[in-house]
């Protein structure tokens, strides 16, 4: 066994826990999870199955944890867990599984197949098995700050134009404030109008805020590779800041997975609940709509559709506030077939954009959300995650289909009342 | 071994062998399982009515949004022979004596006719099941030898008690002593098989629910 297999497999045994335990001893391979998965429903192959995506963790607990597989490992009945095995598995574990976890939702014994499939990734990355993209992603959100390599600098430059544009200025490193807002790299690079809907909108609420120098990338690829230690060294930079500025509550921004890594694992991660409040950016708007605190005028009149970001719905119990605020702004808005809880992934989240050799099922997985598209027929398409949104703005591309994508709180911010008005 | 020394083995000394490694093997199987324990949620909860183990435990009955029409063969079939079987076990009245013997506990039975009805449909599902299993390209691919072993150690008891009341095929008591002996191989192979989701579904709808539930999703 070579080192780094051994010390996945260590990893492994210790992440499998009475959950774990329970769920391999449920399943009776009924084979409903695949129904349930883009990959397999858009593909037809069984490999893409959820619960064989698991199954060399399965066999590792059967003969690590239970009297009989001990038992059929002494007598040499049974096939041990191998670097090959594992390397073919990549393709299963990551490329196929953006942990969206709707097999979660449909398994009729109860099985949380992502619940496993997370935890697996742990053993996978510690033994060397996960994939270049998202490995180069969390090494350079670890060195730079960020997995695009963003830096302060692109975000002072962003944080200026935006003062140039709107007029109000981004305030920066204020202690004391309500709340922190935090960034996401492709915000910063590719969608400059979050920050400055961001300003206009709290400037409109009456509501203190800032960004933080040491604590602004809010996406984590650490929980989508699984290595806990790196997701710790990540969240961990937001605790300070936001302890260090005494920020009550920290804003994960349009990004899905972020919120999962700050406001569901990152208490976890660092061994200790938060002492400030975690909101998704929609969370918040939701929570100033009902407090008078956020009025719009006006409304969208074409047809509108959203996309329910998994980390944000299904994973992270957001449904309802985004639609309260689409609600607010749109004459016209329409739901998927299967939208909210049980809405189907765009094939990019869990770090499947950062694998290269993922693309081609990537985008074959993309005919869900096509066909999805396709019975409500909008005039556009808007969500609340970036890595969504371009998912979504390739897939619409490679299959010809003009529906421009926009973000949830730009939308919000350009129903603004007019100044002064 | 005549028949009638069979009959008394399989009630004896089968019997006690294997409600005994039974009991002890679903004793030992929980302690393996639940004793691993899982670590607390330190994440501030979100409370959503709806949201919880124990109302996972009863929604999962249910197929989720969407899935009757992926698989309805898989879903019709699995309850028709899970509420058959559980009829049949728990409602044909010898049964209700041998548990009443056992446990002193008792409960009214439903008329005979009535059982042999449910009996039949439930081996007839237990072979759509099957044929489902073998046609379905997810499930043959899934499927190893443990499901077809213990496909096969569930049908058995059910044909053999069908094939023993309508006296069919051999003597009363030889189909009676292969029926018992047939239920006994049935109670050693549930704790050690995908057969101990009997027990287990109901802690895995658990974790599940609750998990999420902390999420403040109701699944």
């Amino acid at each position: 066994m070579s080192a780094s297999l051994d010390k996945g497999v260590r990893v492994l045994k210790e992440v499998i826990d009475a959950p774990i335990a329970s769920y391999f001893s449920s399943c009776v391979h009924c084979g409903l999870c695949a129904e349930a998965c883009l990959f397999y429903t858009e593909t037809g192959d069984p490999k893409y199955t959820p619960i064989h995506k698991l199954e060399p963790m399965r066999r590792l607990y059967e003969q690590e944890y239970t009297l009989i597989g001990r038992l059929k490992k002494v007598l040499g009945l049974s096939k041990p867990v191998t670097d090959a095995e594992l390397g073919e598995w990549q393709e299963l574990v990551y490329n196929s599984c953006t942990l969206c976890g709707r097999c979660s939702l449909v398994c009729p014994v109860g099985n949380d197949i992502v619940y496993m499939v997370r935890k697996f990734r742990e053993g996978m990355a510690v033994s060397g098995h996960a994939p270049e993209g998202i490995v180069e992603a969390t090494r350079r959100t670890v060195s730079t700050g960020s997995p695009m390599g963003v830096t302060m600098h692109a975000v002072k430059a962003q944080m200026k134009h935006v003062e140039e544009e709107t007029g109000i200025s981004i305030p920066l490193d204020v202690e004391g404030v309500e709340y922190m807002a935090l960034l996401s790299s492709m915000e910063i690079i590719n969608f400059p109008e979050y920050l400055s809907a961001i300003a206009r909108i709290m400037k409109h609420a009456g509501k203190t805020w800032t960004l933080c120098s040491t604590g602004f990338e809010a996406t984590n690829s650490g929980i989508q590779i699984g290595v806990s230690d790196l997701a710790k060294t990540i969240v961990s930079r937001i605790v300070e800041g936001a302890e260090r500025l005494k920020a009550k509550t920290v804003i994960s921004p349009e990004c899905g997975h972020a919120y999962t890594a700050l406001r569901w694992e990152g208490p976890n991660l660092i061994g200790r609940p938060f002492t400030f409040k975690v909101q998704h950016i929609v969370e918040v708007l939701d929570e100033l709509r009902t407090q008078g605190l956020l009025k719009t005028e006006g409304f969208e009149t074409d047809r509108l559709t959203f996309h329910d970001p998994c980390q944000l719905a299904r994973r992270g119990g957001v449904i309802q506030p985004q639609r309260n605020l689409i609600n607010m702004v749109a004459k016209n808005f329409v739901e998927m077939p299967d939208a909210g809880k049980m809405n189907w992934c765009c094939g990019g989240g869990g770090g499947v954009t950062a694998i290269e050799r993922a693309e081609a099922l990537r985008i074959e997985a993309f005919k869900k959300k096509k066909s999805q598209l396709e019975a409500v027929k909008p005039d556009r398409l808007v969500t609340a995650c970036a890595v969504c949104r371009t998912t979504l703005e390739e897939g619409l591309e490679h299959y010809q289909m003009n529906i421009p994508v926009v973000g949830l709180t730009e939308i919000i911010a350009e129903h603004l009342p007019e100044q002064g008005a | 071994m005549n028949e009638l020394q069979f009959l008394t083995w399989v009630r004896g000394t089968g019997l006690n062998v294997a409600v005994g490694v039974f009991l002890l093997g679903v004793f030992w199987r929980l302690i393996e399982i639940y004793g691993l324990g899982r670590k607390k949620d330190l994440s501030a909860p979100r409370h959503v009515a709806g949201a919880s183990g124990w109302h996972t435990i009863f929604r999962r009955s249910i197929p989720a949004q969407g899935m009757l029409k992926k698989s309805p063969v898989g879903y019709i079939g699995g309850f028709a022979f899970h509420i058959g079987l559980a009829i049949v076990v728990l409602l044909f009245a010898p049964h209700i004596k041998l548990i009443q013997s056992l446990t002193g506990l008792s409960w009214p039975g439903l008329p005979s006719q009535f059982i042999d009805l449910v009996a039949v449909v439930t081996l007839a599902a237990m072979v759509v099941v099957l044929a489902d299993r073998i046609n379905k390209p997810v499930k043959r691919f899934l499927s190893t030898f443990e499901d077809w072993f213990t496909w096969a150690v569930t049908f058995l008891p059910l044909l053999t008690g069908w094939l023993s009341v309508r006296h069919l095929l051999f003597p009363y008591s030889t189909m009676l002593a292969l029926h018992i002996l047939s239920v006994e191989i049935l109670l050693i192979v549930l704790p050690f098989t995908k057969l101990f989701h009997a027990f287990t579904v109901f802690g895995s709808r658990w974790y599940n629910g609750a998990v999420n539930g902390h999420k403040g999703v109701a699944v």
